[in-house]
């Protein structure tokens, strides 16, 4: 019985119960709802919630944990020549699992009888072609002991999914009886279905916590497997980065982290100054009117994609930099794409997150400060200067960090805006490259997923993700911090 | 006013002494002078911000505006029964044989004969010299409605093809005759032909309704390539985001601003989703590449996927403008519930979390416009390098098949060779910005027709 149809049964048991329980908890009570404990609906949800939650996750446990367990059995039982060299077992269990997938669909296509396609064996009929015939692609021809282990394979699936489909549709059904058993007008209904409802609370706000080791784990895993290709030394202190699919890649990381950096340094010296003067103004000097119509049109720099930034960068920015810096004018930048193009585009796009943020910090300073500042006599400039700005640097050291964590982050403009040649220069009008640039040409080819070439895009993330994640905790740290003070 | 009198007197007095209010010494000019660079300041500083504003927005409108424009070739072309149906049967299957190749020769006999007939002065003598002003697309063009009206086999039709990219581009401004010169695949002479074309009128420029509805076309051929499929692929992702990180997202903010103890997990859990906003979306898309592909071998390039990677992204934005609509309910409301008998599950899900809807919609309409403009993700799932040339043929295809998204479709064009496809990509833009400002209005709309102040 295919998944989809347990999932129909378990849904009409869901209603039924729900009917049910409801029925009979009300007649347990005379028909009259003042004698229940809850409200009814309550009553039917305890009777549907047992028929259905227990299977569900049995089924779900089910699918996940059964492929593994045949797999290892299944590879267990290889003998131990049947490996020829050059391969792995995980490449002859991906071939194992290809071909009885493939005989599966050939079932299903109609091309191949049950009966058939449980007794093909290697020598009578060419498999690869059969297979072929309904559309399933096979690498190579199957060996005997391949077709061996799909037949045992197959066998133990079909077996498995026999006893998932009885165990999930008995314990839906113990779980039914066993709510239903329970109706009775004094049956506190209400409190556990509402438990159950909790717990599906807690799972969703877990799943915050689930993305982030999700996050780590993905990371970790292949970094690890990264460096047992590729020594970690080479990684953080090689000044070359020239990967090369043939092999022999040199995969130093400070080219790219120097790239990270100066660009957004570039940024930052856009996006600070503009970004703080005009926070200051908004909160300082603006009247209602003109911050009303000012600040949310500045933030609408914050919710351009950065897509666009990055065609911006690529297609206006970088044409007009080469004909002022490029070879007709100053002679100091070769191409239009650039750590400068880059870099002013990204500040560009940072100005609303400074401006924004700063003007919040800002506005938290307390009135009484300020009085008691233009009260002495000190004119508005100096009151910013010497009194607001200083009680509200922490905060804006804060914010400022949070917009470096995002430039160190931001990927689409470095793509399209600072080139791909990875190089240690000080000139802002090179092209040079960054971690997240690198993190995309490095997955995005046909490469194969376990060449260091490819997981060396692990250990970037994983930098990036330290990096950022170190410049973001100690941002909220001082921001918190500082504003525990005027509260 | 009063002014003029008392400034009469107050300099007599400011001559006695060191400075006074209306004669300013030198120290006061100066800090007053600083007060008004200070000011001058922030005003450059929100000026210079609005300049940039203006100049992306000059920038995009200028130069994606052209994409929705697309030339046209008026042609009549002669459907030689001779080549298209050599049997004479008229037999669907016979004639399904012949393929673009067959075609193409006739279009540009057609146009050729057209060149003549109106006595236009041009250096062709070879049909196939008509090649560079006619789009590779238009055999095909011709071929299906042969293949629809088999009746109209000998017959002369006109039909409107499209023109190729450089004609497109001459049009617009953005190829002239000098540009060409050392192009390969058009000459000066064929644009002074696009000229006399157009001045009889078989060469016109018309509203291109096939950028935003059509699909992508292989890298040879923009003036073939529309935004339409991507624009599917794109709300296919959306549905995802929506079903998943709505229900999740609220789920998650009422268990932590109504159930949630103080307590370590809690702490965790807070901490997680403060950071998670702040992670760069490219970490997402390596989470996706190794958690959905690599592990749980879902298709590469699907909606499905994108869809889940752009939810765990939005969630943080989306729990954390969830909570602060939950939390400006005001407590009476709970008490009141609590006091006639509710439970705390009840009292939340009966009033707090109906009165906190309108401020929930808002914060997920903004979160989706989020997810809608962001690419770096879906670079690594693979929804790049694939071209978007099909229409998903159903439900289930729209989720499972590969596809590509309106960021992705842009990055794409960018990418491109041709310049004629950074006219597309800008088009694209165009089209991607009115979706978010048109979600970014509806939430602002709602904001402002169900907000209510307690």
């Amino acid at each position: 019985m295919p998944v989809s149809w347990i999932m129909i049964i378990l849904f009409a048991l869901a209603v039924l119960g729900y009917v049910l329980g409801r029925r009979r908890a009300l007649a347990s009570a005379g028909g009259d709802m003042r004698n229940l404990h809850s409200l009814p609906s309550y009553y039917g949800s305890h009777v549907a919630l047992f028929a259905v939650a227990p299977a569900v996750a049995l089924l779900a446990i089910w699918l996940v944990v059964q492929p593994m367990v045949i797999s290892s059995s299944v590879a267990r039982s290889f003998p131990d020549g049947a490996i020829s060299e050059g391969s792995s077992l995980s490449l002859v269990m991906s071939d194992v699992k290809r071909v009885a997938d493939g005989l599966n669909v050939a079932v299903e296509r109609g091309a191949l009888s049950a009966e058939e396609a449980g007794s093909v064996s290697a020598g009578a009929t060419n498999i690869r072609e059969r297979l072929g015939s309904v559309g399933v692609a096979l690498g190579s021809d199957v060996d005997s002991s391949v077709l061996d282990a799909a037949q045992k394979y197959r066998a133990y699936a079909s077996t498995g999914h026999l006893i998932m489909t009885l165990a999930v549709l008995g314990l839906a059904l113990t779980g039914f009886i066993y709510g239903m058993a329970q109706m009775r007008a004094e049956f506190r209904a209400r409190n556990i279905v509402e438990h159950a409802v909790k717990a599906l609370l807690v799972f969703a706000a877990s799943i915050a916590v689930l993305t982030t080791v999700g996050i780590i784990f993905s990371l970790i895993f292949n970094t690890i497997e990264f460096f047992k290709l590729y020594p970690a030394r080479d990684f953080f202190f090689g000044l070359t980065w020239a990967p090369s699919f043939g092999g022999g890649s040199e995969l130093g990381m400070l080219p790219l982290l120097w790239g990270t950096l100066y660009i957004s340094l570039i940024a930052l010296a856009v996006a600070v100054p503009i970004g703080l003067f005009a926070a200051i103004y908004l909160s300082e000097y603006a009247s209602p009117k003109m911050r009303a119509i000012a600040k949310p049109l500045l933030e609408v720099l914050a919710g351009i994609p950065t897509i666009v930034y990055g065609l911006f960068a690529l297609l206006t920015v970088g044409p007009l930099l080469v004909s002022i810096f490029g070879r007709e004018g100053l002679n100091w930048m070769q191409a239009g794409t650039a750590v400068m193009t880059a870099g002013l585009v990204m500040g560009v796009m940072l100005i609303p997150f400074v401006s924004s943020l700063s003007d919040d910090i800002i506005n938290a300073v307390p009135q009484t400060m300020r009085d008691g500042s233009l009260g002495l006599g000190a004119t508005h400039s100096e009151t910013v200067r010497q009194v607001v700005l200083p009680a509200a640097l922490p905060g804006i050291v804060g914010a400022i960090l949070l917009a470096a964590s995002r430039a160190i982050g931001e990927t689409m403009i470095v793509v399209l805006g600072a080139g791909a040649a990875a190089r240690l220069s000080l000139n802002p009008f090179d092209a040079m490259t960054t971690v997240t640039a690198k993190i995309v040409s490095q997955l995005t080819g046909d490469a194969d997923f376990a060449s260091p070439e490819a997981l060396v895009a692990f250990a970037l993330g994983m930098t990036l993700f330290v990096i950022t994640l170190g410049l973001n905790i100690i941002a909220l740290f001082i921001v918190r911090k500082y504003r525990e003070q005027y509260e | 006013m009063s002014d003029a009198t008392s400034g009469g007197a107050v300099p007599a007095a400011g001559s006695r002494r060191h400075g006074s209010i209306l004669q300013l010494d030198a120290r006061t000019k100066k800090r007053n002078a600083k007060e008004a660079r200070f000011r001058a300041y922030g005003l450059g500083a929100i000026i210079i911000g609005l300049v940039f504003l203006v100049t992306l927005l000059t920038a995009i409108v200028s130069n994606g505006v052209g994409a929705f424009q697309q030339t046209f070739i008026e042609v009549p072309v002669y459907l030689d029964p001779q080549k298209l149906d050599k049997t004479g049967n008229r037999d669907a299957a016979e004639m399904a044989k012949v393929s673009t190749f067959g075609y193409t020769p006739l279009i540009q006999q057609g146009l050729l004969d057209l060149v003549d007939r109106e006595g236009i002065d041009a250096p062709f003598e070879k049909a196939g010299d008509m090649k560079a002003l006619i789009s590779a697309s238009a055999a095909a063009k011709v071929r299906d409605y042969v293949l629809a009206n088999p009746d109209a086999l000998g017959e002369t039709r006109g039909f409107e093809l499209l023109a190729s990219s450089r004609v497109d581009g001459y049009l617009k401004g953005r190829v002239t005759q000098e540009s060409v010169e050392r192009d390969r695949n058009i000459s000066a002479e064929h644009l002074q032909l696009a000229d006399a074309l157009r001045e009889i009128g078989a060469i016109r420029k018309g509203f291109n309704s096939e950028f935003i509805f059509g699909a992508d076309a292989s890298e040879s051929r923009a003036e073939q390539a529309g935004i339409g499929v991507a624009i599917l692929g794109s709300f296919f992702m959306m549905l995802v985001v929506l079903a998943f990180s709505l229900p999740i997202g609220v789920a998650a903010s009422i268990y932590l601003e109504e159930f949630a103890p103080k307590n370590r997990l809690t702490d965790l859990i807070e901490v997680n989703i403060s950071n998670l906003a702040a992670v760069p979306s490219i970490v997402f898309g390596i989470l996706g590449l190794a958690v959905f592909i690599e592990f749980a071998h879902l298709p590469q390039s699907a909606p499905l996927v994108g869809g889940l990677v752009l939810t765990l992204m939005t969630l943080p934005t989306i729990i954390i403008s969830t909570r602060a609509s939950l939390k400006a309910v005001p407590p009476s409301i709970r008490d009141a519930a609590l006091g006639i008998g509710a439970s705390k599950m009840q009292s939340v899900f009966h009033h707090v979390l109906p009165l906190a809807a309108p401020g929930i919609l808002t914060g997920t309409i903004i979160g989706l416009a989020q997810a809608l403009g962001e690419t770096a993700p879906l670079l690594l799932i693979g929804m790049v390098g694939y071209i978007a040339t099909n229409y998903p043929d159903g439900i289930s295809s729209g989720f499972l098949d590969p596809n590509s998204a309106m960021p992705a479709q842009i990055y794409e064009w960018a990418k491109r060779a041709d310049p004629a496809y950074y006219e597309r990509a800008w088009g694209g833009i165009i089209i991607l910005l009115v979706f978010l400002l048109t979600m970014n209005i509806i939430a602002i709309i709602l904001r402002r027709r169900f907000e209510r102040r307690w």
